[in-house]
């Protein structure tokens, strides 16, 4: 508390640990020992399995060779193809998936608050859903008979009947639609709160020199809301790296691999065929690449950004 | 109401409905795109027991009937004991992070100790590591080493206090005035009373979103459930579900029932406490 005196007072601290020391100490030792057990272990354990073909009873060290089979190029290398879905998933869902939050935050903005909250809530709802619950409902929205009801809603435009999670043309397809249309209710709250938190001067000045709905949406508020575009990127980007659920449930990485994400594929080394120092190296290595991507969106959308 | 964004029409009454009509007519067409697979998943669950495809032509099921959800019930003996666990499970995971991670939480905001801005860096990055990472030998380390396979220890000890819940705490605690705690020290109260008689009481709403995020994500979570249980009687309603599905392939009506029967608590709980989950999309975001 008192910084005048620090000198003397820090090296009495220095000698012995003081009473708030100890309550620290105290305080977080329950977390800190489950941190420990459960957090720090598995990742300092996974970095060490990474090096070793996993066995039960003595692991046979062998270097880098889970890093460079995992990163060997060749045309039946499964982890460059699931980098691409993800890749491909990534790029388009996460940015449209701003765009419609963004858009539909803009247009509840006008209502009083209770319409307000009912909208949120509304956006919200399908989001706590689980996500087995919803993939088994999708699929059998995305049912290949001509009574699937997405078939026959897309029959009414005369499209013909697809075979929407069996054939490698429509099943990526088929998944990107469905995190389309599942909740943006995080995103949206996210967006009004910062939205209902531009000042109105901003929006006044504006007025008087004659700008437009459009112009302020485009010259105030996106600029404005700019750092929670970021923080949404960033964290969209993250989670959609990690995507397995809906691979796992609704497609099982098929047909031919065309929906095999890195999530699903580390999954399937681990646990399907036993190879958990292959399926501990691509685990680390997308996290390399998580962070990676991490630092580049900050460095490229983060340069006018200040918190 | 209306931000300055809205400015345009005010004074022209019929223009401002007009608008405003517009914009809601697509704002609830949107919703009831995202919510149309709820609203299906409710609806069908009530339809007939029978293994006909024919069944999900329309969105009202042809008869209304329960007994789909017999149906789903009937499929194990365990239904019932899924949500039973699941439940256990959901409530042993929020105890633990209500009580660890404020407490952890609280000593990073406002107890100065040696190693505290380390050990908090430490559990900044863990919050950024994928869940792949830490997920294999965390399942070697429960399945392999502490055999607690079909244990609700398995299940709700990796999650006891999450990294993301100590920092939704600390940077709740930072925002309470020290003054306050300063003074009671004086009063020469210890800091285990501080965090009692004054901390907790003024915390009440994060401490409720943290629960309530808490016990969603784990009912929820479906992963590891999944890994560390291979006997019907310890599933999760999660794991249940999916192996109902998997089980059935074809009965569509009892799978939608199941599907509902996974959802509906937390439905519940959202009708009941919409206040704290929409508080909690928004404490925990940076400030932008």
């Amino acid at each position: 508390m008192n910084k005048t005196n620090g000198p003397r007072l820090r090296a009495r601290r220095k000698a012995r640990f003081t009473n708030d020391d100890l309550w620290g100490y105290v305080f977080i030792a329950a977390a800190m020992i489950i941190f420990c057990v459960f957090t720090l272990y598995p990742v300092i354990n996974a970095i060490y399995t990474s090096f070793f073909n996993y066995k039960p009873f003595g692991s046979e060290f062998v270097g880098l060779k889970n890093y460079t089979d995992t990163l060997k190029y060749s045309k039946f290398n499964l982890f460059y193809k699931a980098a691409w879905n993800t890749l491909v998933y990534t790029v388009i869902v996460v940015p449209l998936s701003l765009l419609l939050s963004f858009t539909i935050s803009v247009m509840i903005l006008p209502f009083q608050k209770k319409v307000q909250s009912v909208f949120k809530a509304m956006y919200y709802l399908p989001g706590i859903a689980s996500g087995v619950a919803l993939s088994v409902v999708w699929l059998w929205l995305y049912d290949s008979s001509p009574d699937g009801l997405f078939n026959k809603f897309l029959g009414f435009f005369g499209v013909p009947t697809q075979n929407w999670l069996s054939s490698t043309k429509t099943s990526m397809l088929s998944l990107i639609i469905m995190a389309l249309l599942s909740s943006h209710g995080t995103q949206i709250i996210t967006y009004i709160a910062a939205l209902l938190g531009i000042d109105n001067s901003y929006f006044e000045a504006a007025e008087l020199d004659g700008a437009t709905f459009f112009q302020k949406v485009r010259y105030i508020v996106w600029p404005l809301v700019k750092p929670t575009t970021l923080f949404l990127l960033v964290t969209g980007v993250i989670g959609s790296f990690q995507v397995f659920m809906n691979a796992y449930m609704m497609t099982g990485g098929g047909p031919d691999n065309s929906t095999t994400m890195i999530g699903l594929l580390i999954y399937n080394n681990a646990f399907e065929y036993a190879k958990y120092g292959l399926a501990c190296a691509q685990a680390i290595i997308l996290t390399i690449v998580i962070a990676l991507m991490s630092v580049f969106q900050f460095k490229l959308m983060g340069v006018d950004v200040e918190y | 109401m209306a931000t300055g964004l809205y400015s345009q029409h005010l004074h022209n009454k019929k223009v401002l409905y007009l608008r405003n009509t517009v914009i809601t007519i697509v704002l609830v067409v949107f919703a009831a795109a995202t919510l149309f697979p709820i609203v299906y998943m409710i609806l069908s669950g009530f339809g007939p027991n029978v293994s006909t495809a024919g069944n999900m032509r329309t969105i009202f099921p042809s008869r209304w009937t329960l007994e789909s959800f017999k149906a789903f019930f009937d499929f194990s003996p365990y239904s019932l004991r899924w949500i039973w666990n699941s439940l256990v499970v959901a409530a042993g995971t929020v105890l633990g992070n209500v009580l660890f991670a404020s407490m952890a939480g609280y000593a990073f905001a406002k107890i100065r100790f040696k190693g505290s801005k380390v050990l908090f860096a430490m559990i900044l990055v863990a919050m950024m590591i994928p869940y792949q990472v830490t997920q294999i030998p965390l399942y070697i380390l429960m399945v392999q080493k502490f055999h607690m396979t079909n244990t609700y220890s398995a299940m709700i000890l990796p999650s006891l206090c999450t990294a993301y819940n100590i920092f939704l705490c600390k940077q709740f605690f930072t925002g309470l005035p020290t003054p306050l705690i300063e003074s009671a020290k004086i009063e020469g109260c210890s800091q285990f009373q501080i965090f009692i008689r004054i901390i907790l009481p003024l915390s009440k709403t994060v401490l409720a979103v943290m629960a309530i995020n808490t016990f969603l994500s784990s009912w929820n979570n479906f992963f590891w459930p999944f890994l560390v249980t291979n006997t019907p009687a310890m599933y999760t309603i999660q794991v249940g579900l999916k192996q109902f599905k998997f089980a059935n392939e074809t009965l569509f009506a009892p799978m939608m029932a199941g599907a509902t029967i996974s959802a509906l608590p937390m439905f519940i709980m959202f009708f009941a406490l919409q206040k704290y989950f929409m508080e909690g999309v928004t404490i925990g975001a940076v400030k932008g």
